[in-house]
């Protein structure tokens, strides 16, 4: 059993499931769309400086709440209209595209590699640091989550960053939850028996041997996470304890733009509207890959 | 049976004891001091300040703070507001039957219209009902309920002008308290029109906090429906010719049943969130908005027994579940 | 028999609910009071709710003005020394009574001192009636090292002695704090042992009595027909509470409520646009102001100050953060209140000329940090706004600005460290009308160190020489003198930036009259109607 014909064949094992993977994800309409918005905002996020009309932080004194150009008083320089001190509604907009991905990443990143060494460990070894990781589990995930994340903000001082930092401490039993189920059920499988008796050390065995097997589930709540990110986070800065202004992240936006619910619209909808698009667009490409990765559904 | 309830319990203990080591040691190490609080824009003289954090008890080590805590939890003492000078529990008592009324009509309009969906989405599967009201449930997952809360203020209550904006009744109508829940005071009041109004002040909000859990339980009902539906008893009761409705009514929806009602259970949590922000948006007077307010003010007595409270009531909701999964399904009982 | 005035007030409940004929007037309150007793809170809301329907205190604002009139006292006089004040109390004042108090005397001279000493005596029984609670205004107002005995002369008679001499103490006592409880109310409640009734049930003397309170949602008052001052026009008084301004809008156009405090400055114009709406206006009773910290360089040089000044465009302050629902501020008090300095002039809006003195000071590449304060008040719609638009204005001078905030409390204890980097938007609103109340507060020596709010912490000794003489005088036109002088040398010294004096305003249902509003911020029914 030499070492280069086992990457071979992996490597030959992992092409073949990817095209599998895409022809399952391709069939589904939904999450093709969803792809591609997904993509177009990725899109729109990293070439933000260059797609926006104006800065996003800019106020232009003359211009306090204009409203979208196709509407009485609008005026062709600012298409969707600007907010109370005269910024550019569409630039915060695309700016805003920026913040939403970013916590979404770190997020998720975050929350996936805690997640995944804490499941790891509590699976691999079993017994009492299984029992105490699983109980402190249990405790965070009592808690509803937006709460629990309001207070570790108030605990954090509100920020983007603690925000963040506490949505992804909330978020993370889940991975850890899930990565342990998945170790169980693999420690018992030969393969692993096998490489145990082949000498392979914990380390080992945990990350190269036991962790690729236990990816998909991961996969399709890390999608869903990366959603829910975006709304808690957006849900933090509209209760005020989330980014900051001036920074236009969308939930920061809106609870600015809460005192002119009746007199102007236009900054009221926009950002909720940007975030729903990018939350669904999120959910269907994870549709997609649940579908496409969960070979039960596929079967049906 | 009792074993299993005794053993579910057991289990609970150390969570619980977990929960209250972090009610309590994340309230003590929020910044900002409700002494300075206070004092607002005033200020607060050193040794005025040193009085006042004595007679609160804030001077004491935090773990002997801890301790004091757990003691007086026991005898059912969960503290006084720093605020309002009264009773944490009360002012938890006073408020709770708001949220419940609202959380409880929000999952019964997410049931009773989320599970019918599903059912039907998957025995229709494929078929424009199915894909019209699944990418439905999809937009419902996928939105930021606050901003939903705030459209529909501006729609139905700003531009119709059918709903009220906030409340829980109009203010004509007065009646004492006898349940808290202001559907069933309103009946038992007898004055004329009062149901109508506390229902014209519910709709909304309920509508708002349901939407998640709507769109929850609907793709869930689905996906158990037609997972059940997959399964060899049922193929096997259709290949004997049993009529349609008969395998949808007795075998599949019932087994299809028992992952809905856990996510139907599981979505406690997803409500207290989003009472959160419902209270917010419509200045319903529950407990959501009263943890928002006490963390802005840092009322420490109140964040602390109000994070207890409601963890353990998520608990005592998801032990529920358990207990009711278990009737239905002795396997797991026996387990 | 026990139970006879349950069944009335239980009737007259549902009667005052049915008949339609019964004058309601609805309120829509911004905040959920704290309790119903006034001494240890210190919120205006919770006053609104408590001392001003339920109670009476010995003075009494004069309604609309910040001049004191006679109130449960009928009059009173001063001691030569102004060391000794003898009130002479309004005689046949009727207690309220509710289903569990029925009250045997009238109001006397018991009350008033019960009243005070509960507050200022520590080993008093009721001192301590609620575990943990505090007497914050009573404390803050130095009447503990002010007072020093309240005697009781006759039933109608009693005497305060004071230990130095205090100009505003009229002022003072007219305040809700002082607000009068009755002793035999509370000697009933001692011995039913529910002494914590005190403040959620209130029997008071004032104009409405209290009915029932829902947590967070309806405070219910009826009018008291025994009231000893003019009956209040309405019978039932209901208080809404609704936090949100936009609600609060659309409650009043939708008729739910009859008027509201605290509009979104946005709306302003559109309340002003409706027919069914009117709107009442008046500068408040505040400053916001931006306090450079004075013990720091460059900050240190008033000529940087002023220069800094000079830079900031406050008419566009005042036009996109208050949406022109204000006063551009050049004095630390506000326009309406007496001894208002009106010959000041204005630092000019000259960025040109700023930059020029900033040079001359050989003050280059300047960075410094705005605080903006993280929640709003009266004085401050959004500091964050306000401090972006300042961020702009200073970096046309070439001052580079970095906006900074924390958590509200943090922020107060931080802007207050001695050695603080930056300047802080904050700002004040008045207790009592009295200059003394902003000026003393706020830029005195005594008040820029530790436990004061002096958050300039400029400590200029003629200024606090001037208000130390104000304090002590009696005469109305000397202390007026004084202040104007103290105001000429705040502006020479620029302390602060002085931001604005924001406007309040009421929007009320057009079919309602009466209402007075109050500079003190106040919100009082007695003298509102409703036409049908």
């Amino acid at each position: 059993m030499s070492d280069a014909t086992v990457k071979l064949s992996d490597a030959a094992i992992r092409r073949r499931m990817l095209a599998e993977f895409w022809f399952y994800f391709s069939q589904n309409r939904g999450a093709v769309l969803g792809l591609v918005v997904f993509l177009l905002l990725v899109l729109v996020a990293v070439c933000a400086s260059l797609l926006a009309p104006h800065d996003p932080t800019m106020q232009y004194r003359d211009a306090l709440l204009v409203p979208p150009v196709w509407e009485d008083g609008g005026r062709a320089g600012f298409i969707l209209g600007t907010d109370a001190v005269g910024r550019d509604m569409l630039s915060r907009l695309i700016f805003g595209a920026q913040y939403s991905l970013f916590i979404g990443i770190v997020v998720v990143s975050i929350a996936l590699v805690g997640g995944i060494v804490i499941g790891l460990i509590a699976g691999f070894f079993g017994g009492w640091v299984d029992t105490v990781i699983m109980r402190v589990m249990d405790v965070i995930l009592a808690f509803p989550s937006l709460l629990l994340a309001l207070v570790l903000v108030a605990v954090l001082g509100p920020g983007l960053t603690n925000a963040m930092i506490a949505i992804a401490i909330v978020y993370q039993p889940h991975f850890a939850r899930l990565t342990r189920a998945a170790v169980m059920s693999e420690m018992k499988r030969e393969y692993v028996t096998a490489a145990r008796v082949a000498g392979a050390g914990n380390l080992r065995l945990m990350f190269r041997t036991i962790l690729p097997n236990c990816l998909a589930p991961l996969i399709v709540q890390a999608t869903l996470s990366f959603s829910s990110a975006v709304l808690d986070a957006a849900a933090l800065g509209f209760l005020g304890m989330g980014a900051q202004p001036p920074a236009p992240e969308w939930g920061t936006m809106l609870a600015e733009a809460r005192e002119f619910i009746l007199r102007a619209w236009w900054v009221v909808t926009f950002p909720g509207l940007a975030i729903l698009i990018s939350v669904l667009a999120i959910n269907l490409m994870g549709d997609g890959l649940r579908d496409a990765l969960d070979p039960k559904l596929k079967r049906s | 049976m009792v074993r299993f309830i005794l053993s579910k319990l057991l289990y609970l203990v150390p969570t619980f004891l977990g929960i209250t080591i972090i009610a309590f040691s994340f309230v003590r190490i929020l910044p900002g001091d409700p002494v300075l609080l206070m004092a607002g824009e005033r200020g607060v003289t050193p040794e005025r300040h040193a009085e006042l954090t004595a007679q609160l008890g804030y001077d004491k080590h935090v773990v002997l703070q801890y301790f004091d805590f757990l003691g007086r939890l026991l005898q059912g003492d969960l503290g006084n507001s720093l605020v309002t000078k009264k009773p944490v529990l009360t002012e938890f008592l006073a408020l709770f039957p708001a949220t419940v009324e609202l959380g409880l009509c929000a999952i019964i309009i997410a049931t009773v219209i989320g599970v019918p969906v599903g059912v039907l989405a998957a025995i229709k599967r494929g078929s424009w009902f199915d894909q019209v009201s699944m990418t439905t449930a999809l937009v419902g997952f996928s939105m930021p309920i606050f901003w939903w809360g705030l459209l529909l203020i501006i729609f139905f209550s700003g531009i119709l002008g059918w709903t009220p904006v906030s409340g829980r009744i109009s203010l004509m109508y007065f009646f004492p308290d006898v349940t808290g829940f202001m559907l069933i005071d309103s009946l038992i009041s007898g004055q004329s029109g009062a149901f109508r109004s506390a229902i014209s002040h519910l709709i909304l909000p309920s509508v708002v906090l349901a939407t998640i859990p709507l769109a929850v339980i609907a793709r869930q009902t689905r996906s158990a429906m037609l997972e059940v539906m997959g399964e060899d008893y049922v193929r096997t009761a259709r290949a004997k010719g049993m009529p349609a409705s008969r395998v949808i009514g007795i075998h599949a929806l019932r087994n299809a049943m028992i992952p809905v009602i856990t996510t139907i259970g599981l979505q406690i949590g997803v409500l207290m969130a989003g009472a959160i922000l419902t209270e917010t948006i419509f200045s319903w007077p529950g407990i959501g908005k009263w943890m928002i307010d006490s963390i802005s003010r840092r009322d420490y007595p109140v964040v602390q027994s109000g994070l207890l409270l409601i963890a353990g009531l998520v608990m005592l909701v998801n032990l529920l579940v358990d207990l009711t999964y278990g009737l239905i399904n002795p396997r797991i009982r026996n387990k | 028999m026990k139970h006879l005035p349950v069944l009335a007030s239980a009737l007259t409940m549902a009667l005052a609910a049915q008949v339609a004929e019964a004058k309601t007037f609805v309120y829509c309150s911004e905040a959920s009071p704290e309790g119903f007793d006034p001494s240890p809170y210190t919120a205006g809301g919770t006053f609104d709710a408590s001392a001003h329907p339920v109670y009476n205190r010995l003075t009494e604002f004069k309604k609309g003005t910040t001049e004191v009139e006679p109130g449960l006292a009928e009059s009173w006089e001063v001691s030569e020394d102004g060391l000794e004040y003898t009130f002479h109390l309004r005689k046949g004042v009727k207690w309220h009574s509710s289903d569990k108090f029925t009250p045997s005397r009238e109001f006397n001279a018991d009350d008033v001192i019960f009243s005070f000493e509960r507050q200022g005596k520590a080993d008093h029984p009721w001192h301590q009636y609620i575990a943990g609670i505090t007497y914050e205004y009573y404390t803050s107002m130095a009447m503990p090292e002010l007072i020093k005995s309240i005697e009781k002369v006759d039933d109608y008679t009693v005497k305060f002695t004071l230990n130095t001499p205090e100009a505003p103490f009229l002022a003072n006592i007219a305040m809700p704090f002082a607000s009068i409880v009755s002793k035999e109310y509370a000697d009933t409640l001692d011995a039913a042992g529910t002494k914590e009734d005190l403040n959620n049930a209130p029997i008071g003397t004032g104009p409405f009595k209290f009915v029932a309170y829902q947590k967070d949602a309806v405070i219910r008052y009826q009018k008291n027909p025994d009231y000893w001052g003019p009956a209040p026009l309405i019978d039932d008084l209901v208080f809404a509470i609704t936090p949100d301004a936009a609600v609060r809008l659309q409650k009043l156009k939708a008729g739910e409520c009859h008027l509201m405090p605290y509009p979104a400055p946005a709306d302003i114009e559109a309340i002003k646009a409706d027919s069914n709406l009117k709107l009442d206006e008046q500068a408040g009773l505040n400053v916001g102001y931006l306090a450079y910290n004075t013990t720091m360089a460059p900050f240190d040089n008033p000529k940087v100050r002023k220069a800094l000044n000079m830079a900031i465009n406050k008419q566009a302050i005042v036009d996109a953060v208050f949406q022109g629902a204000a006063e551009p501020a050049k004095n630390p008090i506000p326009p309406t209140m007496w001894s208002y300095n009106d010959a000041i002039q204005d630092d000019p809006y000259d960025p040109e000329a700023a930059k020029k003195m900033l040079e001359e000071e050989g003050v280059t590449d300047l960075s410094m940090k705005i605080w903006a304060m993280p929640v709003q008040r009266p004085y401050m719609p959004n500091a964050r706004r306000t401090a972006e638009l300042m961020q702009e204005d200073l970096s046309k001078i070439g001052v580079s600005v970095e906006i900074v905030s924390y958590e509200w409390g943090e922020y107060l204890s931080k802007s207050m460290e001695p050695g603080r980097d930056g300047a802080v938007i904050l700002g004040w609103t008045g207790d009592n009308g009295d200059p003394d109340n902003f000026l003393s507060v706020l830029l005195s020596c005594d008040s820029a160190g530790e436990g004061g709010a002096n958050r300039a912490f400029w400590c200029n000794e003629e200024f606090s020489k001037l208000l130390k003489d104000a304090k002590v005088t009696a005469d109305p036109a000397e202390r007026t003198a004084l202040y104007e002088q103290a105001q000429v040398i705040f502006k020479d010294q620029a302390p602060w930036f002085t931001i604005a004096h924001s406007t309040q305003y009421v929007p009320m249902s057009a079919k309602v009259s009466g209402f007075v509003m109050s500079p003190l911020g106040d919100f009082t029914f007695e003298t509102v109607d409703i036409a049908e």
